[in-house]
This record gives structure tokens, sequence and C-alpha cells, in this order.
């Protein structure tokens, strides 16, 4: 063995400790943006709120503590304020991720009652214009209100809001909103590219330009702003030379479960080919976190290809995202290609000089997508039009053999 | 932006939407936020557990002192205290 290559032991994994239940792909928003898969509308039933109980129990028996509940929209769910009382019960840490759709003062009063500890709210937009095209639907009042519910029962105030080309140049406006909002915490979340965001990448994502001026008015403004409200933005993955150290590797601390019971390493490896992932249904946690293959399999290093194999910061990325490597280069196993060690590292420069010249015949005076009176996308000649999140989407998307 | 003072008199809590827990599977406490956890080691968790919003800082260190039969962590709890504040761990009550 090589002395410059250190190998990163399989030893036994330690707990699931963030426990992610995507409760349900129902969802009154068509973001699109949305990293669910484009095939959710060919789920089968959603798990029972017995088997979400079972499924916390399970988890927090083996140290899971903290829990987000997200979708969909979990509160589509009518048994999230249940959910939210069990998980409470068992000691989690509970966090809601949210549209905001359906948050009642009543439904808030109870989720508060049965020991919600957070809520993230999310928001498409500073204006009410550009929010309601991103989503499809007409929501920026009500998110408004919601987010005035949030403060009156006093909660943090965490407003997520999920950047991409045609909101990037807002940034401003954004913080500006959050603060009016009374936000404590902003999170200033780059696009990334799996599930619906994935098919309209390149109507999404920024040039370098608007990333780079965006990151430069977020930090005149935090310095504007002090402790007052702190201000998250991550440089997004295609603008970087190294890979983030994607759920710090698969199988080391992140377990999701999708609306169905399936249980995956992170939140997109469903799309990831010949695993086959175990489904709570049938298999307790321990079972699903400790002995299924697809679990195990990327684990430790003996997955990798070079030139992840031989390099010494695989220690501290793990290879970076296997979604985006399977996404971009076809195989999972590959390093991810946002590496500039990746030999495939040109399909991200190459998407992101695509976005460049976008931005720059946009300025030049072409048109972009902008919203047109009936919220649908308006696509410059030989641009795709946006595909928003819909059953009706997703079904076109990935017809089934009877048709639907 | 006022600078807060943090001196023997000073009483720490836990910062609102903050969690304080022993968790047996990591043999450690840790603090709970939104959608985060710090895995503290064996002082800090000490020091952060006796952070209750009603005891000052010096009847903390007196605690810790009778506790660990030891004496002069006066400095290190005001320090580690100024730090808790400063991350936003804790908040001092008025």
């Amino acid at each position: 063995m090589a002395t410059d290559s250190p190998v990163i032991a399989p030893a036994r994994p330690g707990p699931p400790l963030w426990l992610l239940l995507e409760l349900t792909y129902r969802c009154p928003l068509h973001c699109a943006f949305c990293y669910n898969p484009t095939d959710f509308a060919n789920t089968t039933a959603e798990l029972a709120t017995e088997d979400w109980f079972r499924v916390l129990r399970e988890a927090r028996a083996l140290g899971a503590v903290q829990l987000g509940l997200s979708g969909g929209e979990p509160l589509s769910r009518d048994d999230l304020e249940l959910i939210v009382g069990e998980a409470h019960g068992l000691g989690f840490y509970t966090n809601l991720i949210t549209s905001g759709v359906g948050l009642t003062e009543a439904r808030l009063g109870a989720l508060k009652k049965a020991g919600l500890d957070h809520i993230q709210l999310s928001f498409q937009d500073s204006t009410r214009q550009m929010n309601d095209f991103l989503s499809s639907t007409r929501t920026f009042e009500l998110k408004s209100a919601v987010a005035a519910l949030i403060k009156q029962y006093d909660y943090p105030m965490v407003l997520n809001v999920v950047l991409h080309r045609l909101n990037i140049d807002h940034v401003e406006e954004i913080l500006d909103m959050a603060l009016r909002l009374g936000a404590d915490y902003v999170e200033l979340a780059n696009t990334q590219y799996y599930g619906w965001a994935w098919h309209n990448r390149e109507q999404l994502l920024p040039s370098r330009e608007q990333v780079e001026g965006a990151e430069r008015t977020m930090k005149r403004f935090r310095e504007r702003v002090g402790r007052q409200m702190q201000i998250y933005f991550v440089v997004p993955d295609y603008f970087e030379r190294r890979p983030k150290a994607c759920m710090n590797g698969l199988g080391s601390i992140f377990l999701t479960i999708t609306p169905d019971g399936t249980a995956l390493p992170c939140h997109a490896a469903r799309m990831l080919p010949g695993l086959e992932f175990p489904n709570v249904r049938n298999a307790s946690i321990e079972q699903v976190w400790y002995e299924a293959e697809s679990f195990n399999h990327f684990r430790g290093d003996a997955w990798m290809k070079e030139p992840c194999r031989s390099c010494p910061e695989k220690t501290r990325d793990f290879g970076g995202c296997r979604c985006q490597a399977f996404l971009l280069t076809g195989d999972a196993a590959n390093a991810d290609p946002v590496c500039d060690l990746s030999p495939h590292h040109h399909l991200v420069t190459e998407a992101v000089a695509r976005a460049d010249r976008a931005a720059a015949a946009a300025a030049a005076g072409a048109v972009g997508a902008e919203p047109g009176a009936d919220g649908v996308g308006r696509a410059a000649a030989g641009e795709k039009p946006l595909v928003f999140r819909s059953p009706r989407n997703s079904s076109t998307l990935h017809p089934t053999r009877d048709g639907n | 932006m006022s600078q807060i003072i943090i001196d023997a008199a000073s009483r720490p809590a836990v910062e609102r939407g903050f969690r304080l827990q022993w968790e047996a599977a990591q043999n450690a406490f840790v603090l709970l936020y939104p959608e985060g956890m710090i895995q503290l080691n064996g002082s800090a968790g000490e020091i952060l557990k006796r952070c209750d919003g009603t005891a000052t800082i010096a009847g903390i260190t007196a605690d810790l002192e009778r506790a660990f039969a030891t004496s002069g962590l006066s400095g290190d709890v005001i320090h580690f205290v100024t730090m808790a504040v400063e991350k936003k761990w804790l908040q001092i009550l008025p």
C-alpha cells in the first residue's frame, strides 16, 4: 500500500445522528428547483402514522437526535402534530421544514404544544411576482402572514431562500424582506441540481458574475446588520474547485426515509443505479443502517476510483457527492466532477460557461424566462421552458406501463 | 450595538431555540439547535448544564469548584461563557 494513500477504515459506523423524514410528496407548491425525484408521482402509498412512530423509536434508540420533518409539504399530513409529539417525547430536536402553506394558527398552536422546536420557512424570492412564478402558485402574502405567526409563537425565525439564475440578482431585496419580517437567520441556499432542479439546470444555473455579485451584496449586508440577523451563504458547488464532504460521507450520520418507507443515505440517493435500498416496512432501522448492502456500499473507500483513491484529500471530502458524480458522468463511483482533479471537471465548467453566455445574452436584450400572465415561463427562442414540479409533469416525464 | 458585559453577577441561560441534552449514544452532553448539534467536552457540558438563567457566574463557579474539589475556576468560566455568548449558545438574562 502506498504510504501517501491513507485508507478510510470501513469500521462500524456511528449512529444515524440526523434523521430526515420526508412524510409526503404531496405539496401545494410546484417549485422548478425542487430536489424531489421527478418520478415522485409513481410512489406508492405513504407510511401510516404507526409506521412513522416505529421509525422514530428505532432511530432514537440507535442515537438519532436531530429530526427533520420535510416532504413535499409536511403540513399536507394531518397527523403531523402526532408525529411531532411522539418525536418530542422520545427526545428528538424537531425541525419542521415547510413552505408555510397550511400553517394556520390552530395548527401552529398544536405543533407548539406537541413540542416542535424549530420551523424553517421557505421563500422563493422577495417579490410576490417572482415568488409566485417560481413556485407556480400565489403564496407570497400567505407566507408573510405565516412569518408573523412564527414570531408570535416565539420561534426563532429561520428563512430559507433557494437561489438560482432567476432570483440571485435580488439578494439585497431578499435580505431586506427578511429583516422586515424579523428573521433571526437567513439561509441563502444555492440550488443543488438534483430532481426537478437537475431537469431545469440549464435555466436555473446562475453565471459566475451573478454568484460573485450575490456574495458581495450578502457580505455588505452582513456588515450592516451585525448580529441582529445571521446570514448563511454557501458558494454553490459548480463554482468551486473542490467538492463538499457530501453528507459527511454516505452512511456516516445521515438517514432519510421517503414517503413510501424507502431508507436512503441521502435524500437524492434513490437515483443511484445498482443499489437496492431497504424499506422500513420490512426492515428495522438497525438492519437498514448497519446491515443493508446499499448503506455499506459507499462507506470506507473501497468503492473509490482514481483520482480519489490515491488522493490525500479523500479523508476530507470523501470524493464529494455520489449523486452529482452519477448525474454528470454516469458513474456514481467517479470523483465528483466539481473537483478540478476529476477528468470530468470540464462538464461543470462548460455548464457554467453556458450560464455565463445566457447571462450575457440576457444583458444584451434577449428575453430569458420571465413570468407570463398565466404564470408559465416564457422561454427565449431555442430554450427549453422551465418544468414545474407537479404530479402531472411527473407522470409525463415518467409514464408507467399502464399509461398513467 | 451595546457591548454585553459578562462578569461574576451575570446570569447566563441557554439561548432561545437551543437545548442542552445528555446523549448516551455519544456519551456526552450535546447542544441542539435549529438543524445542528454541538457535542460538548466534559467541562463545557458541566458549565452549560448549570446555566439555568437563575444562577450567577459566581454561583456556577462555586458549584463547580465544590463538585470537582478544586478552586480558581472563575477565569475559565467567564472565558467559556463569553465565548458561548459570542457563538449565541448562551444569552445573558437581565
